[in-house]
C-alpha cells in the first residue's frame, strides 16, 4: 500500500544533526550540479512536478535507502529521461552520437534562468468541484492511504494519517490533484484543505496530549464524519 | 506511463554519484538539451541570491509593522511577493505564528518541500530520514536534538507539507529588542527559527 519514501512516524532513524547557518548549502560541488541539471531538465517540458516526485518514490527501495539526497534526484532524472524517450539506454551507456536533439530548442538558456525561477509553477486551478467541507468541520481520511486511480500510484496522503479523524482548518482553494497529474490523467483540480489532527489520533504514545499535526489534503482524501 | 518499470536505466550510469551527475550532464550538454552556463546561473542563484536572509526580512518586518503582520498571516503569498519573494517552490506561502501557547514546526515527511524563495535550498538535516520520520511523531525529542526545550503548557503543531503550500514560521520576537531597527532584528532571525526547530537569537 505504500512506498519507501512514506516514512513519517517511522522508528529507528536516530538523532537529527543540526547545522549552523554558515554551513555551505551544497556540501559537494556535485550536489549543486545535480540540482542544476534537474532544474534545467524541467524546461524540456516532458513531465510535471508530480511525475518527477513519483519517479523518485519508485526508485527501488534498496536504492532509495542507500542513495543520498541528490543521488536520488539524478538517478530518478536518468530514469525519467529514458521513460519519456528523451534519451535512450544507449545514450546513458555513452554509446550514442552527439547529434543535436530535436528538443534542443527548448533547452534552458542562462539568460532565461532568473525569469524561470522567479515565475515558478503555481498549482492552483479553477475547478467545477464544489468544496464539500467547511472550516471547523470534522472529517476522516480514507483508509488505506493509496492512489485510487492507479494501483501503486503517487499519492500525498501519508500512511501515518490514513483513517484518522481531524478538523478542517483552512480551505486553500482548488489545486491540481497529484494522484491524477503524476500519471498523465490530467490535472483534475479539486479543493485542498489544511486538516489538523490531535497527536493522539495518529500515535499510540503521543509526547504531549496537546500536540497536533496539520496536513494539506485533497477533498478526495477525506470523508465526512 | 508505467509506474513500475523493473528496468532501471539509472543503473547504466557510473555508480559513483559525482561521476553519475557528470556523465548525465555531459550527455545532455552534447545533445544541446542543457546549457552549462544556465547550470552555473541556477547554482549562483541558490548559493548567493536566495536564502534565509529573505525570510528573516519578512519576519523582522512583521515584528515591527502590525499591519504587515496582519496581512502576512491572512494571506502571505501576495505580501511576500511584494517584497520580491516569489517563484519556484514558493508559489503558495502560508505563514504561521508562534505564541506562548503554540509552537509551530515544519516538515515534509514524503519528500523535502520547503519555501525556496524565502529560505533557499533546505539544509541536509531537513532532508534526512531522521527528521522526516521523527518530526511528526516526536517533535519535542527532535527539538531537543536542536537544544530547544519548550514549556509543557506550549502545544506543538507540526505542519507536514503534503501539497504545494509552503510554510514559514513567524517566531516570537525576543525580549529586550525594543529599540532595534528592522535590519538589526533580521540579524536575530535564524533559518531554523523560521522552520520551527530553533528560536531567534537574543541580542548580546
Amino acid at each position: 500500500m505504500t512506498r519507501v519514501h512514506d516514512m513519517g512516524g517511522r522508528f529507528g532513524d536516530g538523532p537529527v544533526y543540526p547545522e549552523s547557518d554558515d554551513v555551505p548549502i551544497f556540501a559537494e560541488d556535485w550536489h549543486a550540479r545535480a540540482l542544476a541539471v534537474t532544474v534545467a531538465a524541467d524546461s524540456l517540458g516532458q513531465w510535471n512536478i508530480d511525475v518527477k516526485r513519483h519517479a523518485r518514490e519508485r526508485l527501488p527501495p534498496k536504492d532509495y535507502a542507500r542513495f543520498s539526497y541528490y543521488e536520488k534526484w539524478v538517478s530518478a532524472l536518468a530514469d525519467l529521461l529514458v521513460e519519456t524517450g528523451v534519451l535512450t539506454e544507449k545514450d546513458l551507456r555513452g554509446q550514442a552520437g552527439n547529434d543535436t536533439h530535436p528538443l534542443a530548442s527548448r533547452a534552458l538558456k542562462a539568460e532565461a534562468v532568473a525569469g524561470v525561477l522567479a515565475s515558478g509553477g503555481p498549482a492552483d486551478r479553477p475547478s467545477d468541484i464544489h468544496a464539500r467541507f467547511k472550516v471547523g468541520q470534522t472529517v476522516r481520511t480514507v483508509d488505506p492511504a493509496a492512489n485510487r486511480l492507479v494501483d501503486g500510484g503517487h499519492t500525498r496522503l501519508p500512511v501515518y494519517a490514513s483513517g484518522a479523524t481531524g478538523k478542517v482548518m483552512r480551505l486553500h482553494g482548488t489545486h491540481v490533484l497529484p494522484d491524477s497529474n503524476a500519471h498523465g490523467l490530467g490535472e483534475a483540480p479539486e479543493p485542498l484543505y489544511a486538516v489538523v489532527f490531535p497527536a493522539s489520533e495518529l500515535w499510540a504514545d503521543p509526547e504531549n496530549p496537546k500536540d497536533e499535526v496539520v496536513l494539506d489534503l485533497w477533498q478526495s482524501y477525506l470523508e465526512p464524519v | 506511463m508505467p509506474h513500475d518499470d523493473h528496468n532501471h536505466p539509472h543503473a547504466l550510469l557510473p555508480p559513483d554519484p559525482a561521476l553519475r551527475v557528470k556523465a548525465l550532464e555531459t550527455i545532455l550538454t552534447r545533445k544541446g538539451l542543457i546549457d552549462p552556463a544556465a547550470l552555473d546561473e541556477i547554482i549562483d542563484t541558490y548559493q548567493n541570491k536566495i536564502g534565509p536572509q529573505n525570510g528573516a526580512r519578512v519576519v523582522a518586518k512583521a515584528w515591527i509593522d502590525p499591519d504587515f503582520r496582519k496581512a502576512l498571516l491572512a494571506d502571505a503569498t501576495p505580501v511576500v511577493a511584494d517584497l520580491g519573494f516569489y517563484g519556484r517552490q514558493g508559489e503558495h506561502i502560508v505563514v504561521v505564528e508562534n505564541t506562548p501557547e503554540l509552537h509551530n514546526m515544519v516538515v515534509c515527511t514524503l519528500c523535502s518541500c520547503y519555501p525556496w524563495p524565502l529560505l533557499g535550498i533546505p539544509p541536509g538535516w531537513y532532508k534526512s530520514d531522521a527528521y522526516r520520520a521523527r518530526a511528526v511523531r516526536e517533535p519535542r525529542k527532535v527539538l531537543a536534538d536542536f537544544g530547544v526545550s519548550l514549556p509543557e503548557k506550549t502545544s506543538v503543531r507540526v505542519w507536514d507539507s503534503t501539497a504545494e503550500m509552503r510554510y514559514l514560521v513567524l517566531p516570537m520576537r525576543p525580549q529586550a529588542t525594543d529599540g532595534l531597527s528592522e535590519e538589526e532584528l533580521a540579524a536575530l532571525v535564524t533559518r531554523d527559527s523560521m522552520i520551527g526547530t530553533g528560536l531567534p537569537k537574543v541580542p548580546t
